[in-house]
Order: C-alpha cells, then sequence, then structure tokens
C-alpha cells in the first residue's frame, strides 16, 4: 500500500452548497442539474422513505446530507431509465427530516432487501455508514443484520401510510448501529 | 463488476468521532465503536457520473456564477490534482464536487451570518469529473478564513471542502484542503482532530509555481487518495496479461 486514504473532514453545516445547492438558496447560474434527486422515473410507482436523524438531546439533525444506495426490485446494482440506485437529500433545514422518493429494493444473494446510508454533517468528523431493513421481510437470515445482534432492532423501519420512515440516533440506549465497512 | 474487497479503513488515521476541543461532536459522536462488518456488492458498487450530469462552467467558480462579463472578488487560483486509491492508481471518471467561502469568508448559504459580505459574482460551488489519468483541476478565488461558534475565539484555516466518489461506496470520502503556510491550520480544532501531523499534511495544497499563468492566476496543487482494492494473485495475473 505505497499511499495512505486522504484524512476525512466534516462537511460542516454548508454541505449544502456543494451536494445540494438549491437547498443553500443558490440559484444555479450555469449550473448543472442537482443530483441525486430523482431516483425514480415519472409514472412508476414509488414509495416514500423518510430518515430522521437525532443527536444526543434526541434534537433532530437538521444539517446533515443523507445519501443512499441500494439494490432495485430485482436485487441489481445496474441503474436503468427507470431507476436510479442512488438517491441524496438533504435534511429539512427546519424539520430535519429527508425525504427520498424510492423503490423497495429486491434481495441480493443471501441478503435481506436493505438500503445503505450514508451520512455526514456538522460535528461528523468521519461520515456514518448504517443500513435499513424492512419490519415485513425475514431479515434474520441476512449475515449483516446478524452481526449486529441484540442492536439490530435499530436497523429496522417503520411502516407507512405511503412508504417507511427510520428514524437514526447518533447517541443514547437506541444508538444505531454504525459500520466500519 | 468486480467483487475484490476495499481495505480496511484504519480508523486510527482518521480523526475519532468525538474529539473534545470540537463541540459539535460532543452530541453527534456515536459512543458505541463502528461494527466491523463484511463488504458485500452494497458496498462494493456505486453510482457513476458522466459529462451530462454537470454543466459546462462548473468547474470554474470565478464566472460560474457570475453576471455576464464579470467575475468573482479575490485572488485568483487555479487548484488542481490527480485521484488516486492507496495502490497509487490513478481514478478516472469520478466526480468531485467543491464548496467553499468567498474572499471575505462569507457562504453563499442561508444559515450563514457572518458580518463578512456576500460576493454577488461569487456562488462558491464546483463540480469537476477526473480525467482518464484521474487529473482534476478546477478555478476559483482564495478562499477567507472565517470565525466560528466553538466556545471560544475559533477561526478555520483557508479551507475548500471537498467530496469525492470513487468506484464503490465504501470509497465515499468528504475532506477539507488547505493551503500552504496558514498559521489557522495549528490551531483549528477541527484541522487537529486528525490525530497525525503527518495525516494533517495530507490535507495541506502546495503553492504550484509552475502552473501559474502569467498575469492571470496562481495554481495550487491538491491530490487525492481514496482507499485501493485489497492486492490478490487474482488482481497480479490480471496485471501481467
Ligand atoms: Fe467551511
Amino acid at each position: 500500500m505505497p499511499l495512505r486514504e486522504s484524512p476525512s473532514q466534516t462537511a460542516g453545516p454548508y454541505v449544502h452548497i456543494g451536494c445540494t445547492p438549491q437547498i443553500a438558496g443558490l440559484d444555479q447560474r450555469e449550473m448543472g442539474s442537482q443530483l441525486g434527486t430523482t431516483m425514480v422515473s415519472e409514472g412508476r410507482d414509488s414509495l416514500t422513505l423518510c430518515i430522521k436523524l437525532l443527536d444526543g438531546d434526541d434534537a433532530p439533525v437538521k444539517d446533515a446530507l443523507i445519501e443512499i444506495w441500494q439494490a432495485d426490485p430485482s436485487g441489481n446494482y445496474t441503474p436503468s431509465d427507470t431507476f436510479r440506485n442512488w438517491g441524496r437529500q438533504a435534511s429539512d433545514l427546519s424539520t430535519g427530516i429527508a425525504r427520498f422518493e424510492t423503490l423497495k429494493p429486491g434481495r441480493n444473494g443471501d441478503q435481506a432487501p436493505h438500503i445503505l446510508v450514508w451520512l455526514v454533517a456538522r460535528g461528523i468528523n468521519l461520515g456514518l455508514t448504517t443500513r435499513i431493513y424492512f419490519p415485513d421481510e425475514d431479515n434474520t437470515s441476512d449475515p449483516v443484520f446478524a452481526l449486529a445482534g441484540a442492536r439490530a432492532d435499530t436497523l429496522i423501519a417503520t411502516q407507512t401510510v405511503d412508504g417507511f420512515e427510520h428514524i437514526i440516533r447518533l447517541q443514547g440506549g437506541n444508538e444505531t448501529v454504525f459500520f466500519d465497512v | 463488476m468486480t467483487d475484490q474487497q476495499f481495505n480496511r479503513r484504519d480508523l486510527s488515521w482518521h480523526p475519532p468521532a468525538f474529539f473534545e476541543r470540537y463541540r459539535s461532536t460532543h452530541l453527534r459522536a456515536p459512543q458505541q465503536p463502528l461494527l466491523q462488518m463484511p463488504q458485500t456488492q452494497t458496498e462494493l458498487t456505486g453510482p457513476t457520473f458522466g459529462h451530462g450530469d454537470i454543466g459546462l462552467r462548473d468547474d470554474d467558480l470565478i464566472t460560474n456564477y457570475a453576471a455576464e462579463g464579470e467575475t468573482a472578488q479575490g485572488p485568483r487560483i487555479i487548484v488542481r490534482g490527480t485521484l488516486r486509491d492507496e495502490n497509487g492508481r490513478p481514478v478516472p471518471g469520478k466526480l468531485i464536487e467543491v464548496w467553499q467561502a468567498n474572499a471575505g469568508g462569507r457562504y453563499r448559504h442561508v444559515n450563514d451570518g457572518y458580518l463578512a459580505p456576500l460576493d454577488a459574482n461569487f456562488g462558491g460551488c464546483g463540480r469537476c469529473l477526473t480525467d482518464e489519468q484521474g487529473h482534476y483541476s478546477f478555478r476559483t478565488i482564495l478562499p477567507g478564513p472565517y470565525p466560528w461558534p466553538n466556545g471560544g475565539n475559533d477561526w478555520r484555516p483557508a479551507h475548500i471542502h471537498f467530496s469525492v466518489f470513487g468506484d464503490g461506496f465504501a470509497q465515499r470520502l468528504i475532506t477539507q484542503m488547505y493551503f500552504e503556510g496558514d498559521p489557522h491550520i495549528a490551531l483549528c480544532p477541527i484541522v487537529q482532530s486528525i490525530p497525525s501531523d503527518e495525516a494533517i499534511d495530507r490535507l495541506v495544497a502546495r503553492f504550484d509555481m509552475e502552473r501559474t499563468v502569467p498575469m492571470d492566476i496562481r495554481a495550487y496543487r491538491f491530490d487525492i487518495v481514496l482507499r485501493g482494492r485489497r492486492a490478490t494473485i487474482f488482481e497480479n495475473q490480471m496485471e501481467g496479461t
């Protein structure tokens, strides 16, 4: 290994300027499209996934950037015309909720349907990786889910009328499992 | 597609989640250790980007927010470098996103209330793709240092934020670039949360006189390294063929 990885630094509170410029209030002149906002093409039924990040005081983190990466409903990671496997949203600056319109991932080998979540924010020195599993699936055979043991509950989303919601706790008794991948 | 794993990340090389002198970490640092997991197809793959995803002037922060015929205020600089992996291989075709304060240290962001003025011709947002050799470059202005609320008299060194994509999501990285010779580097809790001076040095861009353009613009060099794939016999055979 002749080189070492560049050390990480926090994304800071103004990550939106670079990654979700519309949220920062930039009216973009001559800029390309904002990336990651649309996962599902128009006309295809999607589900709403709401992710909320809570700090050690149970207060919503309102300046996070959240990216998700997932298989399509057939379990594949190859983007198509109607589905992009990658999504990126900022936590809402007032509510702290990051809202994704996506599709439910399919099984991939011995892995139960899951979504990779990667998040950065002010006060987070190295981007955190976690997963979302689904309450209506058999997750017990999934090797990564099993690793979480008694804390695996923190990885399961809650069903809502139009999809799922998921709370990620950075600290406390119910701290979400974060992975060293 | 390869299923070859990435090197494990050396967490002691990166800043720890909790750092006493960086107050925002106190309520945001996970208290449990990260749970080590095997890399699966989910972490070994990731999104790809192409020239259709970015605009023509995304790599020119001097003009990409400026009114026609005008330019951003501040010392003009080119920032360039190479994106490699830990095995020293160039990483081509990857998206690099940057954001920064203006020359006075003010961000164009609804939440930034610093008293330095906004520059009507500067947005502070840029993007580019690495080329076939892993090279990237963009034009911008030298950002200003700025004060930030951390319980004392804290100033950020002049810096540019970088977001980098690799081949797989396990390589995803966000970091910051600093400028050679800045006295704030040694004083900033965010920089100093990185455990070693050797690691901090990797984030300090070098003044690059050779790449300055006479009567136009100065240059800085900033190379970025992503996690590499683990060396295997299979890989060596591939290289030999
Ligand atoms: Fe900053």
